[in-house]
């Protein structure tokens, strides 16, 4: 029998605390108060003065509120039945579904011991060539999408998820707009990709406590599903929304802020989350793509920052192109180099160009005659542009690297890409024909 | 004795406040009991008879009220053989064995003995019965690997003891008493082949530290011609996310010229040292033609392991890499990344209530970081060997901004300074360390002559490659154009290196020389050509044929092929005197 609890002392933002005795750090409690009921979590112990955090915000609470202690840590269920629901960062059905109470699991359990890990070998095919040649997606990686607000990010992430062979879809959502809600339930819907999809679904107006569980909550579920042996997709949108609601309350608990107000611990809050991307020993896998939004496009803002340094890579969504510069997957060199002989090598000739490309664009606006070499990369820019970047074009792999080729020889000579000459003599369209001509 | 005894009276985080009654230390390791787990965790701060006690595992579930049992020793390791190839987390916990014990996951409370007890190690002795010893002198030696492993007086030791016995050379387990010494006053003291050290005090077993010279070499070529860094010194490596700080610190812990690497993984990707762990065993030492492992430990402290455990990790690895130092060997210390363990300083300052100092880290982070990167180092041990510990630590400045604490209280007691730019990495340019911003303290392993005139052609080269952007192609001089283009073919054929070609990756004292020695006749061969096109064309090709020069093995018909080839396509270009 647990002792409840009448006499609140102090309710600052979503905290509320009492004087208890015998309680565990982090064990979940009861608020009742006439308002309405709430889960609430146990943050922080000082003698017999317990600190609570009230999931549903304390808004409403009264100092006579009933406080019951459960004896237990916060919990989520596990099971097939998942499959196709939507629930809240809070774990209750947002669907019109039953609840789920059997197979409860931990949440934020330890991370994987690095031992048991193996390097990711299996490439993510997705039909994007900015993805698939230049930054190639492993199963297991964790990736941020960096983009400015109002990039169509969630879209994105949408078409890998429809197109990537995966298992199982774990959508969680934080702070996420209602409409784009809609949107991906709709989208996954019309795919048939529901029945394998669990949705985990915070929206702006949910309580800001539930911001911050939904992505445990969610990595949870998917950890499960790993150790089913399956390979499962986690989709997170929008990472900065939850690095905002860590701030909100690290400040309403009056810690000291480090850099523009985010707690001091923002870089291992975000790791113990990335991280859970994995590879099992003899089990299978959780891949992450995160969506993270850069406040005014500033990459150094610490979210983005600090996720640039947790992932492995990241992908810089900009006027609605997979940007190829800072655009980066760590892993490509584990996969891309079983593909095609000449990947690594198109992927870095094309880049090195593109870059050239770009000057001369600065050069040209600048009013600078075009020497010859000039409109060779002008011509090659546009041609990259509209046929590789454009998030339209939806082409293999082998095609795209044929594509690539083509593109090089129709705008410049061999020895202009200074790619060696094995490979030139081996792929560039019609090199014999061009040699005996010369 | 009985056990000291406290209880716990406030929880916050990664941080307890414990009552006691009896005499603790600071930094005194102690196990704060849940249910049937004992978390580890150490004193950081005393406040009367409250101490402050950072946890190195997750607090979930400890108890106002709970028992915390003091142990009386610092934070430790042990040191012993049977270290290297061993796969440690932060508090020297053997990872794999763990996973055999407890799976998938790391199980908090778990804690392993670091050695193998039953492991049987064939020892011969070197001293005799009535030989006087010092601390940190050979009593015999095990072979571990390809090393021959000291066993050592222990480093505690103070003053000069009398051996007054000596086990026979045959096989014994580490925990059998392998000698017995007794000091000035009489005291007998055991000696097995083990010994416990507290992690945060340098060991300091020598006659004299030297001045590090002779150059380290790490196979990439910017690094040893430009940069080099010596046997002993310290370095840093600078640079924003995607730079390339990781993949430059595998290269440089695969092929250094180390006999023994200690890779430090603090607070970063789990899955960068996976590659480690993963590949090492099956990669060759070219020394040695042995597994890399065999020379290789790893700590091991990923982002999302307790943050506590991060900052001890650092620790650990460089205790070790001073063990190993002892025994006349030459050790590298790589530590990913400092900053991360900067951090880990600044979560425990900011739950202490501290007052914070710049961008919220600690005011002590600065001496913590130079007393840090001081216990590297060449010294002359009491034999007369030399022995050295090399410290490569890669910082993370948030935005990728150099004027943040910790690059610079890094860059003030450092050697050498390998700063990563954006600029170079999203241009493709690896290895992304900016020419003209780096620096070193240390000898190069090419003449200085050459390296300081090249240096100057880069950033002359670098200089018109801006007025260019201004002024168009058409408003510089043919004389500045080809000095432009020379700088850009050093630029690509030289400080650009192919991590992942077989021969490029890795680049000889020797293969570096001969090398630079014909870049350095190219760039101030004066050349002569019509128009800057033609110009552009002819650097092309050279460029093309030097990086195909670059892929050839030395010594191969091929390489003298290419050379020429080479040589004979400049003098095309001569221009006649």
């Amino acid at each position: 029998m647990h002792k409840v609890y009448h006499r609140i002392d102090n309710i600052a933002g979503n905290v509320v605390s009492i004087k208890a005795d015998d309680v565990q750090y982090k064990e979940l409690a009861e608020v009742v108060s006439r308002n309405g009921s709430s889960l609430a979590q146990v943050i922080k112990i000082n003698g017999d003065d317990v600190a609570l955090q009230v999931f549903a915000g304390a808004r409403g609470v009264a100092t006579d509120a009933q406080v019951r202690f459960l004896g237990k840590t916060m919990k989520v269920p596990f099971s097939d039945a998942l499959l196709g629901r939507v629930f809240t960062g809070g774990r209750d059905p947002r669907d019109n579904g039953p609840a789920l109470t059997e197979n409860m699991i931990d949440i934020g359990g330890p991370s994987v011991n690095p031992a048991k890990r193996i390097i990711p070998r299996n490439m993510v095919r997705t039909g994007i060539p900015m993805i698939d040649v230049f930054n190639t997606l492993v199963e297991s990686q964790k990736l941020p999408i960096f983009a400015r607000a109002g990039e169509p990010y969630n879209q994105l992430l949408a078409r890998i998820a429809l197109q990537a062979e995966v298992d199982i879809i774990i959508l969680c959502g934080m702070g996420l707009k209602h409409d784009d809600y809609l949107y991906f339930r709709d989208t996954l819907e019309e795919s048939g990709a529901l029945s394998r999809t669990v949705m985990f679904v915070h929206t702006a107006s949910d309580p800001i406590v539930e911001c911050i569980l939904a992505p445990d909550v969610a990595l949870a579920v998917a950890e499960q599903f790993a150790l089913q042996d399956k390979r499962v997709l986690v989709l997170m949108t929008d990472m900065t929304n939850f690095a905002d609601a860590m701030k909100e309350i690290a400040i309403t608990m009056e810690q000291i802020p480090s850099n523009r107000g985010y707690p001091g611990d923002l870089y291992s809050q975000l790791a113990s989350r990335y991280e859970k991307a994995v590879d099992f020993d003899t089990a299978g896998s959780i891949t992450i793509l995160a969506a993270t939004t850069m406040p005014g496009d500033d990459v150094t803002h610490p979210v983005p920052d600090n996720t640039g340094y947790i992932t492995e890579g990241q992908f810089y969504l900009r006027n609605g192109r997979i940007e190829p510069f800072g655009s980066l997957s760590r892993l490509k060199q584990q996969v891309n180099g079983d593909t095609r002989e000449d990947h690594r090598t198109i992927m870095n000739t094309m880049i090195q160009l593109y870059a050239n490309f770009k000057e001369t664009l600065e050069k040209q606006s600048m009013g600078f005659r075009m020497s010859k070499w000039d409109s060779k990369l002008l011509k090659y820019g546009e041609r990259f542009e509209k046929e590789m970047m454009d998030l339209t074009v939806n082409i293999p792999l082998e095609e795209a690297l044929d594509l690539g080729w083509q593109i090089l020889a129709d705008c410049f000579e061999p020895m202009e890409t200074g790619i060696h000459s094995k490979l030139i003599e081996d792929f560039w369209p019609n090199y014999a024909e061009q040699a005996k001509r010369s | 004795m009985k056990t000291n005894i406290g209880k716990i009276v406030g929880i916050n985080g990664n941080m307890i406040t414990v009552a006691f009654e009896d005499a603790i230390a600071q930094n005194e390791v102690g196990y704060a009991v849940a249910g049937d787990e004992k978390l580890m965790c150490e004193v950081v701060r005393i406040r009367g008879t409250l101490a402050d006690m950072q946890v190195f595992e997750d607090t979930t579930g400890l108890r106002a009220g709970s028992d915390v049992e003091f142990s009386g020793d610092m934070l430790s390791v042990d040191l012993g053989p049977g270290l290297l190839t061993q796969i440690y987390d932060g508090l020297q916990n053997p990872l794999p064995r763990l996973a055999e014990m407890c799976g998938f996951f790391l199980k908090r409370g778990t804690y392993l003995p670091a050695l193998l007890d039953d492991l049987k190690w064939e020892f011969t002795p070197k001293v005799k019965v009535g030989d006087t010893v010092t601390a940190g002198e050979t009593l015999g030696t095990v072979p571990e690997g390809i090393f021959e492993h000291c066993i050592m007086v222990p480093f505690s030791c103070q003053g000069t003891y009398q051996v007054e016995s000596i086990i026979k050379a045959g096989t014994y387990t580490i925990k059998e008493t392998i000698a017995t010494i007794k000091d000035e006053s009489g005291n007998t003291r055991d000696v097995t082949m083990t010994q416990r050290w507290p992690v945060k005090v340098p060991i300091k077993c020598y006659t004299e530290r030297l001045r590090p010279v002779d150059p380290l070499v790490t196979q990439v070529r910017i690094v040893d011609t430009f940069f080099p860094v010596a046997r002993g010194g310290t370095f840093c490596v600078p640079g924003p996310f995607g730079a390339g700080k990781t993949v430059l610190q595998q290269i440089t812990s695969r092929y250094a010229n180390a006999d023994i690497v200690i890779i430090a993984a603090c607070g970063e990707r789990a899955g960068e040292v996976v590659e480690t762990l993963r590949e090492f065993p099956e990669l060759e030492d070219p020394r040695t033609g042995k597994s890399l492992m065999d020379r290789t430990v790893i700590i091991c402290n990923t982002s999302s392991m307790p943050v506590a455990a991060r900052e001890a990790s650092v620790y650990t690895g460089i205790t070790i890499a001073e063990y190993y130092r002892q025994m006349g060997l030459n050790v590298l210390l790589l530590a990913d990344s400092t900053s991360r363990w900067a951090q880990a300083l600044r979560e425990t300052s900011g739950r202490l209530e501290e007052i914070p100092g710049e961008e919220a880290f600690p005011a002590y982070l600065e001496s913590v970081i130079a007393s840090f990167y001081e216990r590297g180092g060449l010294v002359r041990l009491k034999n007369d060997k030399e022995g050295s510990v090399t410290i490569g630590g890669t910082v993370s400045p948030a935005g990728g901004n150099f004027d943040e604490p910790v690059t610079q209280g890094t860059l003030k007691v450092v050697g050498a300074f390998h700063g990563l730019s954006r600029e170079r990495s999203d241009a493709r340019r690896y290895p992304a360390i900016d020419p003209l911003e780096s620096w070193t303290k240390y000898t190069s392993v090419v003449p200085r002559e050459q390296v300081e005139a090249a240096r100057s052609l880069l950033s002359e080269g670098t200089e018109i490659g801006q007025m260019m952007k201004v002024v168009g192609e058409e408003g510089t001089s043919i004389e500045d154009f080809v000095l432009y283009l020379k700088s850009e073919y050093l630029d690509s054929v030289y400080l650009q290196q192919d991590a992942f070609h077989d021969v490029d990756a890795a680049t000889p004292a020797d293969r570096q020389i001969h090398v630079f020695s014909t870049i350095s006749q190219i760039l101030f061969t004066d050349m002569d050509f019509g128009d800057q096109a033609e110009a552009r064309r002819f650097f092309h090709q050279i460029t093309q044929t030097s990086k195909d020069w670059n892929r050839t093995e030395m010594g191969s018909d091929d390489f003298t092929k290419t050379e020429k080839k080479l040589l004979d396509m400049i003098s095309e270009v001569t221009k006649d005197a």
